[in-house]
Parts: structure tokens; C-alpha cells; sequence
């Protein structure tokens, strides 16, 4: 990486919110919540075990290129994870973490908790793929609670994925709903995990986590840096040139 | 002579006491053992606290368990799903108490506790405000939290098939919890959709060994929880 790219003026650390409502984000540009699970599944790597996350993360598992083999953990006790089931394959025994019918493979396997959890802490899981609510210029992940105070807390699987799988891929917006940075100096919501994204997928770009800083891999098509940057509350390196 | 086999449900909870804690198997409702709970429910044991995964659905099941103010406390690592119409109503007015829990740690707490290991450390939740107040150490540089292990008076269970040695196969992803809930109760009830004879379980597909289980019931066609939602059904 050029130095030039790191000596980038940072940007004042007011400015993000109230500024990034002004700039929130024209609708139809950028890539759909399928294009960015499209995206990520191309970085989802031949005999892989990967778990994917509640939401837009499962549909990853639809757009891994031919001839990759990977197998689908799912934490409550599969290894081996299917298509969703037809009419008469549906049993209610067998379903996913977001609790839907799902089926096994062949070749799959079932297992208690314990295991389950052995797979994921033990370091065993090759990728996760989650959302987030915002993530920090370190990679912090916040994606399990607002901190509301009547907000019914509940955290599932998500810390313990994030401490012990290999590599942490995030699919999120850019901006939240009313435009404001999801990517900050510092997560303002409780953490999920310090220091644990390696690589962020948004509707703009692909932004991969370095101890130098968060660089910008890639843009979806008609997006550029500065829109980007002015999106995002810490400085992005630029790594397209 | 061994045999574990209890002639109902109502019989196999009737030594739960007020204040004790219960184990009750069960992802959302795979596993879910909703025959052994609703003879809790009948029995009338209150001021439990009660280890799941979620707080039920609907009213029926452990919602209903909830909802009939048998449960002080919940020790849980994700209270609030679809259908989750009880338990967010009590929290919010303060009548139930909750100790959240990451699943992995909630699900090895539970593995340490039946192998009798008190306290362990790990990753998950370190820089988390669920890690607040607990323990910290660095080992190898990297920092760790200290959990206690769990145990449980009574764990309420279902299986596929068992024997009166108490020998359990389990359905699928309605295993997950109950083999690790079976070894960290002083007393584990199944209920069984079948009870076969010793020998029909061939030694190597047993999931959970006998040794680990107390009471079983056959329960031959168990309700499904979602059908009961759907149909409005509310216990008792």
C-alpha cells in the first residue's frame, strides 16, 4: 500500500452523523442485498465450513460458484445444512439457528451443543458471515443490541461465533436507514466482539480490516471513493488506483 | 433390576420442588419436551428458574410454564423469537428475572457442570458488556472470562428412542441441548417418543449413556408446539 494513501487527512470526528443525514443515500445505486451476498460468496473458498448468520448472510450460501464444495454449519446441530425443504421433507426436528426447516445432506452430520459449540470456539469454522449494526475502524462488531433500555436483550450464537471462527465477514448497509455512518471510530452499541471483522461487504464497496486502517478493495459499479468516504465516519484507504 | 421406566408424565415431576432449577431441552420447539412441561405446569412447582435456549412460543409449552408465573428467574441466550409473546411482557414489567448467556458459553457451562468442573475460561464475550464483572485472565496473550459451570436439579428432555436402561437416540437437530442437560441434573426425566427393548439400540449409536438418565416416558405421538400456535391452543 502507498504511504500517500495513509497520510489521507483524517476527517473530523464531528462531523459524521448530522452530516451524513444531509448525504443519505439515493435509492437504486449500489449493489441489492442479493448482489452483496453474491459479492461475498465469491471470496467463500473451495472445502470450506462456513455458517452463515441470520438474514441477508444466508443467502450467501445460494450464489457459491460451481464446483466449490462447502459445507453449511448451523449451531444448533448440523453439519451439512441444506436447500429448504419441499412439502413432504419438512420436519420439525430439523431446522436452522433462525429456528426455519431446513434439510441435511448427504454426508451430514448432527451433534449436541456442546460439539456444536466445540466446532465454533475450538477455531474449527472457516468463515462466519453476520450483519451488523455498526463496526468500528478496529474491526469491533456491534450487532446484537441497541443498549435501549426496554429493548428484551438477546444475543444467540453471535459472540461465540465471533471469538472463535477464522474469518469474520460482515454483510450490512452502508448507512442505516436514515442515513447515519454504520462504520465509526468506535461502535456506540454494546460490542458482539473486539477487534473481530476481517472483511466488510456494504451495498457501496468491500472494505477489508488492516492494522493500518479500513481500505477500500472494491466499488460497486457508478460509486466512488468520495461518495464512500463521505458515508463513512473514519477515513478509508484507498486501495483501487 | 433396573428400570427406569415412569407410568406418566404427572409422576416423573413430582419430586420438583419450589425454587428448584430445571434444564428444559429444546431449540425454539426441536426437542422441545412439551408433555413433561405441561405436567409442570399442572404440578405446580413455582419459583423456578428455568436454563432453555428461548422462553417458548404462543402459550403453550415453556410459555405457558412462563405465563403461569411458575418461572422467577430464565437463564437464556435468546429470549425473544417469533411468536415469544409472554416472556417480553414480564420482563418488561420486572416480574421475571434474566441472565443472558451467549449460546456457546450457556451450552459449556452446562457441559462443565455435568463433568463436574466448576469454572472455565473463554473468548467469547471478552470487551462485551456481558463480560462485565466476571473474572478476566491472559493466557498465551490473549485476554479469556471466567464462567461457572451449571447445574440443575431436575432437566426435562425428549428423545427419539430409549430403554429402561435409559439408553437415549435423539431426532435430528432436536438433540441439540439434551445430551448435555442429561448429564448436568441430579434428576433427568425423558420423554420418549418410543421405548424399546435393551439390545435395540446398538451400543454404538447410543447418544446419551444411561447412567445419565433417570426417568423415562413414553410418550408415543407428542404434540408439535408450532401446530399448537397456529391453532390458538393456550395451556392449561
Amino acid at each position: 500500500m502507498s504511504s500517500n494513501l495513509i497520510n489521507k487527512e483524517p476527517m473530523s470526528k464531528a462531523t459524521p452523523a448530522k452530516q451524513q443525514t444531509a448525504l443519505s443515500q439515493e435509492k437504486n445505486i449500489g449493489w441489492s442485498r442479493e448482489q452483496m451476498a453474491q459479492r461475498c460468496a465469491q471470496d467463500i473458498e473451495d472445502s470450506s465450513y462456513v455458517n452463515l448468520g441470520i438474514g441477508i448472510p444466508e443467502k450467501v450460501a445460494q450464489y457459491v460458484p460451481e464446483g466449490r464444495e462447502v459445507i453449511y454449519h448451523t449451531e444448533n446441530g448440523l453439519l451439512g445444512m441444506g436447500n429448504a425443504p419441499t412439502e413432504e421433507e419438512l420436519d420439525p426436528d430439523l431446522i436452522n439457528a433462525g429456528k426455519k426447516p431446513v434439510t441435511a445432506i448427504a454426508g451430514a452430520s448432527y451433534f449436541h451443543h456442546g460439539d456444536s459449540f466445540a466446532m465454533i470456539r475450538g477455531n474449527h469454522i472457516d468463515v462466519c458471515v453476520l450483519g451488523a449494526m455498526q463496526v468500528s475502524e478496529k474491526g469491533d462488531l456491534a450487532n446484537w443490541s441497541t443498549g435501549a433500555a426496554d429493548a428484551i436483550p438477546a444475543v444467540g450464537g453471535a459472540m461465540d461465533l465471533v471469538a472463535g471462527v477464522k474469518t469474520i465477514y460482515i454483510i450490512t448497509q452502508h448507512t442505516t436507514k436514515t442515513g447515519a455512518a454504520k462504520i465509526l471510530p468506535e461502535c456506540t452499541f454494546p460490542l458482539t466482539g473486539k477487534g473481530v471483522v476481517n472483511r466488510i461487504y456494504s451495498d457501496l464497496c468491500v472494505i477489508d480490516v488492516t492494522k493500518k486502517g479500513l481500505v477500500l478493495t472494491e466499488l460497486a459499479p457508478n460509486i466512488s471513493f468520495d461518495y464512500v468516504q463521505a458515508r463513512t465516519g473514519v477515513t478509508l484507504l484507498n486501495a483501487i488506483q | 433390576m433396573i428400570n427406569k421406566i415412569v407410568a406418566s408424565c404427572a409422576a416423573a415431576v413430582a419430586d420438583i420442588k419450589d425454587g428448584d432449577t430445571v434444564m428444559i431441552g429444546g431449540f425454539g420447539e426441536a426437542g422441545s419436551p412439551i408433555e413433561l412441561i405441561h405436567a409442570l405446569i399442572d404440578h405446580g412447582a413455582s419459583n423456578l428458574t428455568v436454563i432453555n435456549n428461548n422462553t417458548g412460543s404462543g402459550r403453550v409449552g415453556l410459555a405457558a410454564l412462563i405465563e403461569n408465573g411458575q418461572v422467577a428467574k430464565m437463564i437464556c441466550s435468546y429470549p425473544r423469537t417469533a411468536n415469544s409473546l409472554v416472556f417480553p411482557e414480564l420482563y418488561r414489567t420486572g416480574k421475571i428475572e434474566l441472565e443472558l448467556v451467549p449460546q456457546g458459553t450457556l451450552a459449556e457451562r452446562i457441559r462443565a457442570g455435568g463433568a463436574g468442573i466448576p469454572a472455565f475460561y473463554t473468548k467469547t464475550s471478552v470487551g462485551t458488556p456481558l463480560a462485565v464483572g466476571k473474572e478476566l485472565r491472559n493466557f498465551d496473550g490473549d485476554d479469556y472470562v471466567m464462567e461457572r459451570g451449571l447445574k440443575a436439579d431436575f432437566a426435562l428432555l425428549k428423545a427419539k428412542q430409549a430403554d429402561r436402561y435409559g439408553n437415549l437416540v435423539f431426532n435430528k437437530t432436536a438433540r441439540n441441548f439434551a445430551p448435555i442437560m442429561a448429564t448436568a441434573a441430579t434428576r433427568t426425566l425423558v420423554q420418549s417418543n418410543a421405548i424399546v427393548e435393551l439390545g435395540d439400540i446398538d451400543p454404538e449409536h447410543v447418544v446419551t449413556p444411561g447412567i445419565f438418565v433417570n426417568s423415562i416416558i413414553e410418550v408415543a405421538q407428542p404434540q408439535q408446539e408450532s401446530t399448537l400456535v397456529k391453532a390458538g391452543v393456550t395451556y392449561p
